[in-house]
């Protein structure tokens, strides 16, 4: 019976969504604290979490924010954070482009790091899924991950007042930041990438909050797909010679 | 929250953060559909987070605004851990856990040693 396959796939995602809460809960318990301590208010700081529901890109505006950057520098910025789910939009197409147009509007706003990680595979893994199965499962993954973002970015928000000064919150947001993007490097050339970043925007020090940052990044992303490129065709050429 | 952002245009980043983000995730799937992205978009898009994140991370490790843009040790060696054990473990609530752990036994225990 269809009704219960569609079933039976939804609660599979929920299962493989569970383990998240682990990096969830304390991800947004973390922006709820920082954010009331940047001075945002708690219906702010909540909206926040449930309109973006990107932890980064929320560090990252609210970040530029406290720097006083233009708000054109403060959205640049963020958005480029979040390019990358352009990537992930792309990846769903030929799994659930053909669901309702109501589904994949829902599926666009549930397009995560994590539901996007979790069900690719699972797609690849059983290509026999119906489509109407496949947006059960990544709705799944969405379950118990969405409710405790939006959750604990409220509990952090209301807890976070309760702290003291001086007990260092000021530095939790960058070692938000290195632990986000630390795990991501894994080639030279995301290495060239993270270098040429921090060592251009640390240059660009002196240029209005914000414009330095976009500066750094455009050369930064140049990098990185300068030196891929290079990789792939020194691989080629290696190739080429070994066949020869 | 400062000066330069008031409630309302507070309430602008959210919105327009908000709407940006949604338009960039509904892309593919809900508007353009099945077309092949170049493989120079697909390239560049892979490298935006560790293009803007340590551009953001560096100033304010080496110029913490909380000593005044002063060099801070215990904060620095903080980072430093969080950097080594993200990249060893390659695990991010890992990496949060040992710095967090390494900023506030630092702090607690030697305080800001400013450079």
């Amino acid at each position: 019976m269809p009704a219960s396959t569609v079933k039976t796939a939804y609660w599979r995602g929920v299962a493989i969504g569970a383990p998240f809460i682990l990096v969830i809960v304390p991800f947004a318990m973390v922006f709820g604290v920082i954010a009331r301590e940047s001075g945002l208010s708690l219906v702010q700081t909540v909206a926040f979490s449930g309109l973006v529901i990107a932890g980064a890109s929320q560090f990252t505006a609210l970040q530029l924010m406290v720097d006083s950057a233009p708000i054109a520098a403060v959205l640049a910025a963020a958005l480029a954070v979040n390019l990358r789910m352009a990537m992930y939009s792309a990846a769903l197409v030929p799994w659930l482009g053909s669901a309702p147009f109501w589904q994949r509007m829902v599926i666009s706003y549930l397009n995560v790091d994590q539901t996007y990680a979790a069900s690719i595979p699972e797609y690849e893994r059983r290509p026999e899924m119906t489509v109407s199965e496949r947006v059960a499962y990544f709705a799944g993954i969405a379950t118990p991950i969405f409710p405790l973002w939006y959750g604990f970015t409220w509990v952090g928000a209301v807890a976070g007042s309760a702290f003291p000064d001086g007990l260092g919150l000021d530095f939790v947001m960058p070692i938000m930041f290195i632990a986000l993007v630390a795990p991501l490097v894994r080639t030279v050339a995301h290495a060239a990438a993270v270098a040429v970043s921090a060592v251009s925007a640390l240059a660009f020090a002196g240029l209005p909050a914000g414009t330095g940052l976009l500066l750094a990044a455009a050369l930064a992303m140049a990098t990185g797909a300068l030196v891929e490129t290079a990789q792939e065709r020194r691989r080629a050429a290696t190739d080429r010679r070994r066949q020869a | 929250m400062n000066a330069a952002y008031t409630d309302a245009r507070v309430w602008t980043v959210i919105l327009a953060l908000g709407i940006g983000t949604y338009i960039i995730r509904l892309s593919f799937l809900g508007l353009i559909g099945d077309r092949p992205m170049p493989g120079w978009a697909l390239r560049l898009l892979r490298y935006t987070p560790m293009a803007v994140i340590p551009g953001m991370v560096a100033p304010l490790v080496l110029s913490p605004a909380a000593t005044d843009g002063q060099f801070d040790a215990t904060r620095g060696v903080a980072a430093l851990v969080t950097l080594i054990v993200g990249l060893s473990l390659r695990n991010t609530l890992a990496a949060i856990v040992a710095g967090g752990v390494a900023l506030f036994l630092g702090l607690w225990a030697v305080g800001p040693v400013l450079i």
